[in-house]
């Protein structure tokens, strides 16, 4: 059943979902990627009558955090209903077959639909040892990655580790771990960073995805334009104290129970482009800086290297290190400089002629 | 390289390479200028209140008689550039920050709106103050390459900075890293350039106070 | 014949100091100085800006003193300082500046400018490119004895004179007197009136006065050219006149280089403080005046004003004690715009008036004292300098203004009563 047409619809109201929610979902999805009205009416009737593609997701090294993320998501259970629109034929923590069966599935996939699938990839790539460091079934991610792109319509590369290589990327990293892009050169890529990423940024990727056949408008980090087009800065809701030099200098201060800007404890905000201040976490309940706590920058590429979290921006990224020395580098050619200047002037000194009026001559 | 990993480069490691050179710059030229010494006025001096080193290192910032009326342009814009860059440098809140990380104490800054506009004032008064020295002749003939480069070395940190406070432009992250570069850009030149008055000022006035307040002369 | 270049640059190595490092260092080239020097204001030519007139001897310091500067050289960088540019500069350093000190007060970075010219022209000297005419004035002084050739038998006979005209001794060589009198050969030459003041007041204070038959010229004209080691040579005639006589203060005549030279170079010239006071003669008749031993009578009742000498004011610190000796003995004083410590010079100081070819220059800034005498268009115009009277006299007459200079000394001894005396007995 789950290859014929229409079935969503149905599966829809099974689950006590109208098909006036469900369109009002798409027009909001669609709204949200700033797509015009038309567009939620297409991406409905595009989702409600699709062939349901195939969808194969890798993990590769990765915490599986951006797995819990979507399937976490406390949207109205439409989202993960998407799931059902699509056909998740390979992902390792939701499916329920396991070891050889799990390999013959991701072999299948491949084969029927090869050139036409959307690959999902979470996790970086670890280059180090040639590629050892992350193994799944005997081979390592990079051949994996290498193997299952060839067949890919597309590629969604999924949180900042897929993306940028995250975590595992950061200073100094030992397993040599590298992004999706940094391997794949001939697909068409989409990076949905975030660490890990808003459940409604990849339900809207693929809604797009799926009603268009093509990838939304992306930024020159790979990023869709929709989610990612604004800094945090940019839509925080505390963006007025920040204006006006109102900040919390400590976490528990009278500036942070009033609410004011955490720039001076290390909100990276400003630097960082994603939709969490506009499409909030756990359905809109709240946000990092809402709850009282600077952005991290998890959207953007070697957060981890790009100073303390804990560190204005304004502040040294790393402790100074040449300063010191430095100091006593210039004390000590200045002294040298002395000695020698002094030196000069006491040989001039020495070298004295008295002059008497016939010296006033040439 | 990204835009974010530009920046943390100029937080970082430029950061800590112009730092080194601005102090070894510093301690260089301090030693290499004050070290020839200066010999022992044997006449007999004449005291006078008011009349010394110090007081001139403070007096020193008053325009003398008649010479306000004779040249506002200079003393005035000259005036607001000093006083403004002074105002953004040590006043605005994610600047003492910097220095809270680099010598461990901090102040309290002004709100932030107060140091936007002293800040459009003093890219005013450094615009008037490069209209100046093009068009008056005495400005004009004592002018050198280096009248102009530490014009453009000054400036740039404080367009960039406020460009970057008002969203002008570029995206934030770039004009950040830009703002920091040329600021790093600054440091490393000013010891080595007439930007240094910012430290020889002191040594410059207090020798003339000096010398001329053994003659019990006020200047 | 031995002045040179090379000469030239070990002088100059020898006295750039930290003063000047700094001074150097501190210049942004704001222009504020040429604002300040009447040989800008005057001719509007930005070549006499004065920092500008130091440019050799900045780049010297450059490439003697400074690590970057000296690595420049090395490498070929630089561009040296040379002999013909020396020659250059002369009109700039000599010509065009009196030493008048307003752009040392006006650098907001605080740099003594003249205090650096005043070093240059140590360098400008040595090297043979200071300009004829000072070097004219050294000259007499150092050999003859004066720089306007004044000896001793002439200043005897003037000395006879006034000895006649006021019916006063004018002791010479009376060792153990409390004040030992210098002259400026201006005064000796065309002022004579300045002795017969100077006994008038000394007899009404009851204070004991001597000449000194080897040191009565105060002019020093090694100072004027930047020579230490002449004006060393002309100031210890001095000192050693002074020290021979034990006096307790020499006093500095109506002159304003003289002044600066003794006063304040004297003593670092010789090596070791003085062993007696050194006082200008306005600032001795100061102190007469608070000590209530100046007795006047009568005032000058038409307008006058009070032109300070650059030397004495501003670079002497004597401002108030000239102000409080016109209001003794003037009912209508006023002063002119700038006066006192700002005062513009007269343009013919520090030896420039002894520069033929400087005169159309000094012509030209003379506009500038004319413009503040037409601001109060006095009757008559009082001086404590007889090099200031000279120049503002050949200036008036260029003008065509007809306006008499005065000096404050013999105004002041015009009040005092002449003394009934018996005629001396003979010397």
């Amino acid at each position: 059943m789950r290859e014929e047409e229409g079935v969503l619809l149905a599966g829809l109201a099974e689950h006590g979902v109208s098909r006036r929610s469900f369109l009002k979902f798409c027009t909001t999805l669609a709204s949200a990627m700033a797509l015009p009205p038309a567009a939620g009416l297409a991406m409905a009737e595009a989702m409600a009558s699709a062939r349901r593609p195939s969808v194969i997701w890798l993990p590769f090294q990765e915490c599986t955090g951006c797995t819990e993320s979507i399937t976490r998501s406390h949207a109205p259970t439409i989202e993960s209903l998407i799931f059902n629109v699509i056909s998740l034929d390979y992902q390792e923590t939701l499916m329920a077959a396991a070891g050889h069966q799990a390999e013959e599935a991701l072999h299948n996939a491949i084969k029927d639909n090869f050139g036409k699938y959307l690959l999902i990839v979470d996790g970086s790539i670890p280059l180090g040892l040639d590629g050892a460091y992350s193994c799944i079934a005997g081979k390592s991610n990079l051949e994996t990655l290498k193997e299952v792109a060839k067949g890919a319509a597309a590629i969604v590369a999924m949180g900042t580790c897929a993306a940028y290589g995250g975590i595992p990327k950061a200073n100094p990293n030992p397993t040599g771990a590298v992004s999706v892009s940094d391997i794949i050169k001939d697909k068409p890529i989409v990076n949905i960073p975030g660490c890990p990423p808003i459940p409604v940024v990849m339900t809207g990727v693929l809604a797009h995805f799926l009603t268009f056949g093509s990838l939304p408008e992306l930024d020159k980090l790979g990023r869709p334009k929709a989610f990612y087009g604004e800094t945090i800065h940019d839509r925080c809701y505390r963006r007025a104290f920040y204006d006006q030099g109102k900040f919390a200098k400590t976490f528990d201060d009278e500036g942070a129970r009033n609410g004011w800007c955490l720039f001076e404890l290390g909100c990276k905000g400003p630097v960082t482009y994603n939709a969490c201040a506009t499409a909030k976490w756990n359905g809109g309940t709240s946000w990092p800086v809402e709850s009282g706590h600077g952005c991290l920058g998890c959207s953007e590429p070697d957060f981890w290297d790009a100073g303390s979290f804990y560190k204005a921006l304004s502040m040294p990224a790393s402790p100074l290190k040449v300063a010191a020395g430095a100091a006593v580098a210039g004390a000590a050619l200045g002294a040298a400089v002395s000695f020698a200047n002094r030196t000069k002037k006491g040989a001039a000194k020495a070298g004295h002629e008295t002059t008497t009026l016939p010296d006033l001559e040439k | 390289m990204s835009e974010l990993q530009l920046l943390t480069w100029a937080r970082g490691s430029g950061l800590d390479l112009a730092i080194g050179i601005f102090l070894m710059g510093v301690l260089w030229r301090l030693f290499e200028i004050y070290s020839l010494g200066r010999k022992k006025d044997l006449a007999e001096p004449r005291t006078v209140a008011g009349a010394s080193g110090m007081s001139t290192v403070l007096r020193r910032s008053i325009p003398p008689a008649g010479m306000l009326k004779n040249s506002p342009v200079t003393y005035v814009a000259g005036y607001v550039f000093h006083v403004g860059l002074a105002i953004i440098v040590f006043f605005f809140a994610p600047h003492i920050k910097l220095f809270e990380g680099l010598l461990g104490f901090s102040w309290p800054g002004l709100p932030s709106q107060i140091v936007d506009f002293a800040a459009v004032l003093t890219i005013i008064a450094m615009l008037v103050l490069l209209f100046d020295r093009i068009t008056k002749p005495v400005k004009r003939y004592l002018s050198t390459f280096q009248d102009w480069f530490t014009w453009t070395l000054t400036f740039l940190p404080v367009l960039t900075g406020w460009m970057a406070v008002q969203h002008l432009l570029l995206p934030y992250t770039t004009m950040l890293a830009l703002h920091i570069l040329t600021a790093e850009l600054l440091l490393i030149f000013l010891p080595f350039t007439k930007l240094f008055h910012a430290f020889t000022v002191f040594g410059s006035r207090w020798y003339n106070g000096t010398v001329n307040g053994h003659k019990g002369v006020a200047v | 014949m031995s002045a040179s270049l090379e000469k030239g640059v070990r002088v100059l190595k020898e006295v750039i100091d930290a003063p000047i490092a700094s001074y150097f260092s501190s210049c942004v080239h704001c222009g504020l100085c040429a604002e300040a020097c009447l040989f800008y204001t005057e001719t509007r030519d930005p070549k006499y800006t004065p920092i500008h007139k130091l440019e050799p001897m900045r780049r010297l310091y450059e490439q003697e003193y400074t690590a970057i500067g000296r690595l420049k050289k090395l490498i070929g960088l630089s561009k040296a300082v040379t002999d013909a540019e020396l020659a250059e500069w002369q009109e700039l350093v000599y010509n065009s500046c009196t030493l008048c000190g307003r752009c040392s007060v006006v650098c907001p970075v605080g740099n003594d400018i003249v205090y650096m010219i005043r070093k240059f022209r140590e360098g400008m000297s040595a090297s043979g490119n200071a300009p004829d005419g000072i070097k004219g004035a050294v000259n007499r002084t150092v050999t003859i004895g004066s720089p306007m050739g004044v000896k001793l038998p002439a200043v005897k006979a003037q000395m006879r004179h006034v000895e006649e005209d006021y019916g006063l001794p004018i002791p010479m060589d009376a060792e153990g007197a409390e004040y030992l009198v210098m002259l400026s050969s201006m005064e000796i030459m065309n002022f004579p009136e300045y002795l017969g003041a100077i006994a008038k007041i000394m007899h009404q204070a009851g204070k004991t006065w001597t000449l000194c038959s080897t040191a009565f010229e105060a002019t020093n004209a090694g100072m004027q050219i930047g020579n230490s080691d002449l004006a060393r040579v002309i100031v210890s005639r001095i000192v050693e006149g002074a020290e021979k006589l034990k006096v307790k203060t020499v006093i500095s005549p109506e002159c304003g280089h003289a002044y600066t030279a003794l006063r304040w170079e004297g003593a670092n010239l010789i090596g070791r403080p003085f062993g007696f006071k050194v006082r200008h003669i306005i600032e001795v008749l100061g102190e007469f005046q608070e000590q209530g031993l100046l007795k006047t009578d009568g005032f000058e009742t038409d307008r006058l004003t009070f032109h300070d000498p650059c030397q004495l004011a501003r670079r002497g610190g004597v401002i108030k004690q000239q102000r409080n000796l016109m209001n003794m003995v003037a009912k209508n004083f006023v002063e002119m715009p700038d006066a006192g410590f700002m005062n513009w010079c007269c343009g013919g100081g520090g030896g420039a008036s002894a520069i033929e070819e400087g005169e159309e220059l000094r012509m030209e800034a003379f506009k500038k004292k004319k413009s503040q005498f037409d601001a109060v268009k006095p009757d008559r115009v009082v001086t404590a300098c007889a090099n200031c009277r000279i120049v503002m006299e050949e200036g008036l007459e260029h003008y065509k203004m007809d306006l008499p200079v005065v000096g404050l000394t013999e105004m002041i001894a015009d009040h005092i009563p002449n003394p009934v005396v018996a005629k001396p007995e003979g010397n």
